[in-house]
């Protein structure tokens, strides 16, 4: 099993979280929504598998680079 | 004429007013949040004040803030610009009652134009053509019983519309009942959460259109003119991409006829300043209908300018000190053509997501028939807070296939480095068949799948 980690490809705000820890998610499923310059981007998930660190909250600021979400791969 | 102006915006079209303050010597005064210290307009301000949390709501939308900025530099007028605070009537009353002049219509004329199915009521009640639909609002369930009748009697596919949004947003088409159905709701449940208004309407949803506008200026005398026509049917999700004016499809009795309904328009508002009408223009049919009225100046305003020579913003502050048009609808008169594109921070190759990063290099295009209203530079960091809209790139031609190949040859010259920018769709975009003859519709992009030719075109080497 490998390990997913999701960072965020551009600097913005995070408006939502889809998943919690615990969660299964599937390939193209939405994981959260980053919002940047005016545009609603939802951050979709490359693989299908188990969220098991989420470390953004709505609200939050994040930079390029920075981690989202890690997924343990099925 | 005022002696200082508040420009209460951002990027280039701040970086514009305060051009022409300059021009006209008014002192101008900016104001700018935390994440704009370093933009290009806060170079060329007279003065600049602080907002603070570069968060719209905490800043360019904050009217407390904003207000006191402008007592504190005794400025006399305020430029709204476009988006921001432009369209808030609130804004202009509260204006109004502090006595500072807004640089733009009266409060009452704002009322009048929104919410859209108020505009769209008053209009068909005066016998300018609106497309088939729903009279007033729909609100309740026994509106919505009548929404199903009226699509049935205009005939599927209809389009229902949020009556408080803007940008398109909220709106979707229907090609059945059971669509219809879930239209409706989920216009119902955006318009309260985003616009706090529930209500909207359905018109039968023309499928071959462009959407086709008219600048129309007024004073307070009353003089009223429209100016030129603009087209902007290449859309992405119903953000304007590419827009050229004139219009392709028209002919001097069209547009006088259409030009002349604007200004019935802006009569029916008692409008003052810069009003930009919008028209659906039905390409089967060759009929126009109503859409809406912008209560600001555009985004593309510049194509009018190039057209005419008219410098809009000065116009706009000319009307707002009082002054009057000086000029007749028989004085304006359309010189050649000229095609705006918009340069966004975006990534065309990744689904257009944006890019907000440094500018390493930003070296643009000059020469004959060229114009560029930046708001960015080199070394410049765009904020991820704002729109992409990093410049407005326009040619200028005598005819329209000059002004192509003017832009085409503008966009090839433009370097820019560290931000990725939509360029290589705009270059696409203007190569492509139905573009170039001129009958592209509000669908073009989506129908030409201008995005996975892209693609296909990076993958194969194509560009870079």
């Amino acid at each position: 099993m490998s390990q997913e980690v999701i960072e965020a490809p551009i600097p913005g705000k995070i408006v939502s979280v889809s998943v919690s820890v615990g969660d299964t998610v599937e390939e193209d499923g939405e994981l959260c929504v980053l919002q940047s310059m005016k545009m609603q981007n939802p951050i979709l998930s490359p693989v299908d598998g188990k969220v098991v660190e989420v470390k953004i909250a709505p609200e939050q600021t994040v930079e390029t680079g920075d981690v989202l979400i890690v997924i343990e791969e099925d | 004429m005022f002696n200082k102006i508040l420009v209460a915006n951002r990027g280039e079209i701040a970086l514009r007013a305060i051009r022409e303050c300059r021009e006209m010597g008014i002192g101008s005064v900016a104001m700018y949040s935390d994440a704009d210290a370093d933009a290009l307009f806060m170079k060329h301000a007279d003065e600049a004040f602080p907002l603070g949390d570069p968060e719209p709501a905490a800043s360019y939308l904050n009217m407390d803030k904003i207000f006191d900025i402008a007592d504190k530099s005794k400025a006399e007028a305020i430029y709204p610009g476009y988006g921001f605070l432009a369209e808030n009537p609130q804004f202009v009353e509260a204006c109004e009652s502090r006595g500072i002049e807004f640089i733009g219509p009266p409060s009452k004329s704002m009322h009048a134009a929104k919410p859209k199915h108020k505009s769209r009521d008053l209009m068909k009640s005066h016998g300018i053509p609106v497309s088939p639909g729903s009279d007033g609002a729909i609100e309740d369930e026994s509106d919505m019983a009548k929404a199903f009748e009226i699509a049935e009697g205009i005939g599927y596919p209809v389009i229902v519309k949020p009556s408080g949004a803007g940008g398109g947003i909220g709106m979707k088409v229907a090609n059945s009942k059971e669509e219809l159905e879930g239209a409706m709701g989920y216009a119902k449940s955006l318009g309260s959460e985003t616009f706090g208004l529930a209500a909207f309407y359905l018109e039968k949803y023309v499928t071959h259109a462009k959407h086709i506008e008219f600048q129309v200026m007024a004073d307070k005398k009353g003089n009223t003119v429209y100016v030129s026509d603009r087209e902007c049917s290449v859309q992405r999700r119903y953000q304007k991409l590419i827009e050229e004016a004139p219009s392709p499809v028209m002919t001097p009795e069209l547009r006088r006829e259409m030009g002349d309904t604007a200004v019935q328009i802006a009569k029916l508002l008692n409008y003052v300043n810069a009003l930009t009408v919008e028209f659906i223009y039905d390409m089967d049919e060759k009929k126009y209908y109503f859409n809406e009225c912008n209560t600001r100046l555009q985004v593309e305003h510049p194509l009018t300018e190039l057209l005419t020579g008219l410098n809009l913003v000065k116009e706009q502050i000319r009307i707002a000190a009082g002054e009057e048009l000086g000029y007749s609808q028989d004085d304006i008169q359309l010189r050649g053509w000229s095609i705006e594109c918009r340069i966004n921070a975006e990534d065309p190759f990744m689904n257009f997501m944006p890019a907000p990063a440094k500018i390493e290099a930003w070296d643009p295009p000059g020469g004959f028939g060229v114009r560029l209203d930046a708001g960015v530079y080199a070394g410049y960091t765009m904020p991820f807070y704002y729109d992409p809209l990093a410049a407005k790139l326009l040619s200028w031609g005598n005819t329209r296939e000059e002004a192509v190949a003017t832009m085409k040859r503008a966009l090839k010259e433009f370097h820019i480095e560290g931000i990725k920018t939509n360029i290589p769709f705009h270059l696409v975009a203007l190569d492509n068949e139905v573009f170039r003859n001129g009958d592209y519709t509000t669908h073009f992009v989506d129908e030409q799948k201008l995005v996975k030719q892209l693609r296909e075109m990076k993958k194969a080497g194509e560009i870079a």
